[in-house]
């Protein structure tokens, strides 16, 4: 099979679609597949060649897991996924320390998964600040420095933000929250094998990481639990005492093989895929700024990954656009795309108005991604944004020079 | 989501795109909507003498569903009386492109859109209804 074949079927459209997620690498899937039969043993099975195949396979897999992190293998704690890691890392953290730090810090942008914890923690009854991003998306960090008090258990601040890319400054959060003494959480589902990471040198104390964006399966996941100093937390899921008492459950072998795999295919990659995906998006951003006025890039440009961008089409509705782009499986921060009818919150979060927040694609490169395929995406994404600017009575507005703000719109 | 092939074919094929005069005392003009809400719609009407709508142009900033309930006025409304156009209600348009629950208000909003249109047209040609009858 050739990768350029990978992540696209005939009859299916160019999927573009990164951040949500990664078609597994077949090289991850051979390395997996003789653990569903026959290396099928226990990993937790220490009486026979069984459970011992299946615990060499596991313990690589976490070795290659730590390696890209720049931990040790004992501090990496196998989890269903990222969801999974937030939710025992925030939560761990806060009811392990709660009788002497009851305040947790996160970023209004960061996942549903780490801000429905914390909504979730506030209702138990501990405090919880949630710091806005300035324009660019990133954090200021003399508000997270006001933020973090002696009371402080656990500052959550994400690697890199799912809908628009950015890197937050990661080192320097991590070494603020040494200095105050509380521990450093960040979920890295989008940054592992993405960005360069070093839990010693950035101070982590805690990191989330995710299988199936990194092209490898879903339905696992890892925490990173620093020993030294050392990280405690109660667990969520209480059983056999399987990954040192933080998680029970028997470890599901070929999935934690496939994510330690990705893992050391990412990081062999990285560089060279940092590269080569930086100069598709700028083959993509500088196609369709060429041809199109009145595009708006969201979030930082320089502090993000190479695989993202976030654009905002002025004057046509992003749901409506994702219609008028059906040969590209992308994503829109239009509130029609989702159940809630509300724009991106990521997006309305960096000061966005509502009318631009619906207006925004998001672009998602990766491992498969074609120079053929960012060059058919910028003209099918040209055409439809022509022809519905074309509809569009606020491009006609506009071109008339009215201000769209200054009309007094009846909202429904 | 899936769209039905009718939404499909008048978003790819919008029918009477295009705006007419608004100043002119035979075009009624109809703007309903919010860009923050995601959708504005824009209904124009053109009337004869005898009160006829003779054409319809519309704009639409909005999802599929939007466009598809606007272009699908503007074929609905072409040779009506303002009171046939008037009487068009949300559910026809919904049924007739097999809306789910979510795009309902797309349809809501044509609606309003032709009655904005009416009304406008009405109030720019100094005529009521009951003038209008009386005439």
């Amino acid at each position: 099979m050739t990768t350029s074949a990978i992540g696209r079927r005939q009859g299916q459209p160019i999927y573009l679609d990164y951040q949500a997620t990664t078609p597994c690498d077949p090289r991850v899937v051979d390395k997996m597949l003789p653990y569903f039969t026959e290396k099928f043993g226990n990993p937790h099975s220490r009486n026979h060649a069984y459970g011992w195949e299946a615990e060499e396979a596991v313990e690589v897999a976490r070795e290659q897991i730590a390696a890209i992190i720049g931990a040790d293998a004992k501090e990496i704690i196998f989890t269903s996924g990222a969801t999974e890691s937030n939710n025992l890392a925030i939560k761990g953290v806060a009811h392990f320390y709660k009788d002497k730090r009851d305040h947790i810090v996160t970023v209004v942008t960061e996942h549903k998964c780490v801000l429905d914890t914390c909504r979730h923690l506030e209702q138990e009854g501990f405090k919880v600040t949630y710091l806005p991003v300035k324009a660019n998306g990133l954090i200021d960090m003399a508000e997270l420095e006001a933020a973090v008090t002696d009371k402080t258990a656990i500052v959550s601040v994400m690697g890199v933000n799912n809908e628009i890319g950015v890197i937050q400054p990661l080192a320097a959060i991590g070494a603020l929250c040494r200095k105050k003494g509380a521990f450093f959480h960040t979920d890295c589902a989008q940054a592992v094998g993405k960005i360069p990471l070093d839990v010693n040198a950035m101070n982590i104390d805690l990191m989330s990481i995710s299988g199936h964006k990194i092209y490898g399966p879903k339905g696992v996941g890892a925490l990173f639990v620093r020993r030294r100093p050392r990280v405690r937390i109660v667990p969520m899921i209480n059983g056999g005492g399987q990954e040192r008492g933080m998680r029970s459950g028997t470890l599901a072998t070929p999935l934690c093989v496939g994510l330690g795999e990705a893992c050391a295919i990412a990081k062999a990659e990285m560089a060279a895929e940092t590269e080569r995906l930086h100069g598709l998006r700028d083959r993509l951003l500088n196609g369709l700024k060429a041809r199109l006025p009145e595009i708006y890039v969201n979030g930082d440009l320089d502090s993000r990954v190479a695989g993202n961008i976030n654009i905002s089409f002025a004057f046509v509705e992003g749901e409506g656009l994702m219609m008028g782009v059906k040969d590209l499986a992308v994503s829109s921060g239009s509130a029609c795309t989702s159940a809630s009818l509300e724009p991106s919150y990521v997006l309305r979060a960096l000061g966005l108005d509502a009318e631009m927040a619906h207006t925004s694609l998001r672009f998602g490169l990766g491992r498969f991604t074609t120079e053929a395929e960012i060059d058919y995406a910028i003209d099918h994404t040209v055409k439809a944004v022509e022809h519905l600017r074309s509809l569009s009575p606020l491009w006609d507005m506009h071109l008339e020079g009215v201000d769209i703000k200054s009309i007094q719109w009846a909202e429904h | 989501m899936a769209y039905s092939d009718k939404v499909v074919d008048h978003y790819e094929h919008p029918r009477n795109v295009g705006s007419m005069d608004k100043d002119s005392t035979d075009v009624g003009t109809g703007l309903v909507g919010a860009p923050a809400c995601g959708d504005v719609m824009k209904l124009q009407i053109k009337v004869s003498p005898e009160g006829i709508i003779e054409d319809a142009k519309f704009k639409t900033f909005g999802c599929g569903s939007a466009i598809a309930s606007s272009s699908l006025v503007t074929e609905w409304v072409k040779g009506k009386t303002l009171d046939e156009a008037a009487a068009i209600k949300n559910t026809d348009i919904a049924n007739e492109l097999a809306l789910p629950p979510v795009k309902i208000h797309c349809s809501v909003l044509a609606e309003d859109a032709i009655k904005a249109a009416i009304k406008d047209y009405k109030s720019k040609s100094g005529q009521t209804e009951d003038e209008k009858a009386a005439g």
